[in-house]
């Protein structure tokens, strides 16, 4: 009986969401790319012209794109794995039977990380890493470490809220690959061997591999969107030493007013994410 | 058998990681109850007289309570209208065949994934040629952005779980296919409409970016009000962080309630 519903029907239902969608979602894409092609400065609207690919040409041959970009995935390099190992070590301890009452909570308060505000943590970061009075110099034993003034600090402290921010995720991730392999598979492995890490490669890596997939590339997606945080911490400083993606195209648009330039940069940040979405779907999605 | 010594390191292990969570909530809801001379103390002060005088300015005379209530006006309506517009397309998804479908899934997922500031670019350039910033329609039509995606795949998701046979039944019964839809599968799918309108909610809750771009003082949301208090020197950390607990605090009550759900939300089912 199904595919027998008329094509009206179908429209009906669908047609509101697919028109909403275009409205917000692609008409100003549309007029992104238009914006991208122009030379289009906030302080100079009398002057709006087509000038073709300059504005792309111009963010290639450009090393502040490339900068950001390198910090971009830099920090994906140095966040993800660090993600990744504590969310196995926490999900396979979680995972383990016994101590019930501590797991659960445990549990509850990994998702306290995971619903903070990205701007709140950022908020937070400037008041417990303060130079002087912060909590975190404090627990350091007095230490008097410029946390948001030097570029490799700041930089630092990025990683840590990130990974505070996300490895509850990775963990939740990961213990719900293990808490799918069989029961009897798992035990007749720990009867055979006594290595956790033989387990762990060859009964349950099989099962964590969907999981690991969805992380890296969701973790990959969020990084270049990476904003709030960020900003609320330390608005891309000091210099351009956090300075990301997102951040550095909100800067040449908003506070450097080159509405062109900034639209080529996410025009081609806009493909990027695309090939990752693709990607995700053909990963994810094969029956649909 | 499990060693005495194993049981021990599960228990700092796990102590050390509910510390970590808890910690900064600790430091944030402390911070927001101490006066400003105490906030700055030098080392910081772990014992003092906790006082609500944060949260009693930053309300009243700095205009947060507007600011949170336009976060709740945004947030509910964007939220009521992904439901309107996705739980019928969710129907569809789970229930017809058409060409195109696989299209509009990517399109949805790609939705979910596009870094905000890329829309807010253009939105910024056609809310100003509209006279569209700072209203509250501006940013409640663009979080659909990442709301109908969000909506679209937890319904569909839950719609696909119910049996097909009750759909024939009343077909025979002659029913339509939208009645259907609200007699028969929407009652059943409720938990995953629940749990969808919570994800958008807290994703429009907490949202910064296009807050900070489209609004200037009508609509500001709570998000950029906590920020506009970082200007200048001398920080009022105090009313900052008090801000900050009001923002959180119902993020985390609806996240505690749909915490079995999250990992399933955030990977848009990748995970279940």
């Amino acid at each position: 009986m199904r595919g027998q519903t008329s094509r009206r029907t179908i429209l009906g239902f669908i047609g509101p969401a697919v028109f909403g969608l275009a409205i917000v979602g692609i008409a100003p894409l549309i007029y992104a790319i238009w914006t991208s092609l122009h030379f289009f400065n906030l302080t100079k609207l009398k002057q709006v012209e087509f000038i073709g690919l300059e504005n792309y040409w111009n963010v290639l041959t450009d090393g502040v794109f490339w900068q950001a970009m390198g910090r971009t995935f830099f920090l994906l390099a140095t966040a993800l794995p660090l993600q990744l190992v504590l969310g196995l070590g926490i999900a396979l301890v979680l995972h383990k039977p016994g101590l019930t009452l501590l797991k659960t909570l445990a549990r509850l308060s990994l998702v306290l990380p995971m619903a903070t505000t990205y701007a709140v943590v950022g908020l937070l970061g400037q008041v417990m890493f303060n130079q002087k009075f912060g909590v975190v110099n404090h627990l350091l034993g007095g230490a008097n470490i410029n946390w948001i003034g030097d570029p490799q600090n700041a930089f630092a402290m990025i990683i840590f809220w990130d990974v505070w921010q996300w490895t509850p995720f990775v963990t939740l991730v990961l213990l719900a690959g293990l808490t799918m392999v069989p029961g009897e598979v798992e035990e007749a492995a720990r009867l055979e061997t006594k290595s956790w890490w033989t387990v762990l490669r060859h009964v349950q890596l099989p099962f964590l591999l969907p999981g690991l997939t969805a992380v890296l590339i969701l973790r990959t997606a969020d990084t270049l969107k990476l904003f709030d945080m960020v900003f609320t911490l330390t608005r891309g400083g000091p210099g351009a030493a956090t300075e990301f993606i997102s951040l550095m195209i909100q800067r040449v648009g908003f506070r450097g007013f080159d509405q062109g330039l900034a639209s080529a940069q996410a025009v081609i940040l806009l493909i990027i994410t695309i090939i990752l979405a693709r990607i995700y779907i053909r990963v994810f999605y094969k029956e649909v | 058998m499990q060693t005495r010594n194993s049981l021990l390191w599960q228990i700092l292990l796990l102590a050390l990681v509910i510390t970590l969570c808890v910690f900064p909530f600790y430091w944030m809801v402390t911070t927001s109850l101490k006066t400003q001379i105490v906030a700055l103390k030098a080392p910081p002060v772990w014992i003092f007289e906790p006082t609500l005088e944060n949260y009693r300015e930053a309300l009243f005379e700095d205009g947060v309570l507007r600011t949170l209530i336009n976060s709740l006006v945004i947030a509910v309506s964007t939220t009521l209208l992904a439901l309107l517009l996705g739980v019928p397309a969710a129907f569809a998804l789970a229930r017809f065949e058409f060409r195109g479908k696989k299209d509009l899934w990517f399109w949805f997922i790609t939705n979910r994934m596009v870094s905000p500031i890329v829309l807010a670019l253009p939105f910024f350039l056609i809310a100003r040629n509209l006279g569209l910033l700072d209203k509250h329609i501006t940013l409640i039509l663009i979080y659909l952005t990442f709301n109908l995606p969000i909506v679209i795949w937890i319904v569909t998701d839950q719609f696909r779980g119910i049996p097909y046979d009750l759909d024939e039944a009343a077909r025979l019964e002659g029913a339509s296919q939208f009645t259907i839809m609200r007699k028969i599968c929407l009652p059943l799918a409720m938990p995953g409409v629940a749990v969808s309108a919570i994800f958008s909610f807290i994703f429009s809750w907490n949202e910064l970016m296009f807050g900070l771009i489209l609004t200037r003082s009508e609509a500001k949301t709570a998000p950029a009000m906590a920020v506009s208090f970082m200007e200048g020197y001398n920080l009022p950390y105090g009313k900052i962080m008090a801000t900050s607990t009001l923002i959180v605090i119902p993020v985390l009550i609806f996240a505690l309630i749909a915490s079995k759900q999250l990992v399933r939300g955030l990977t848009m089912g990748a995970v279940k």
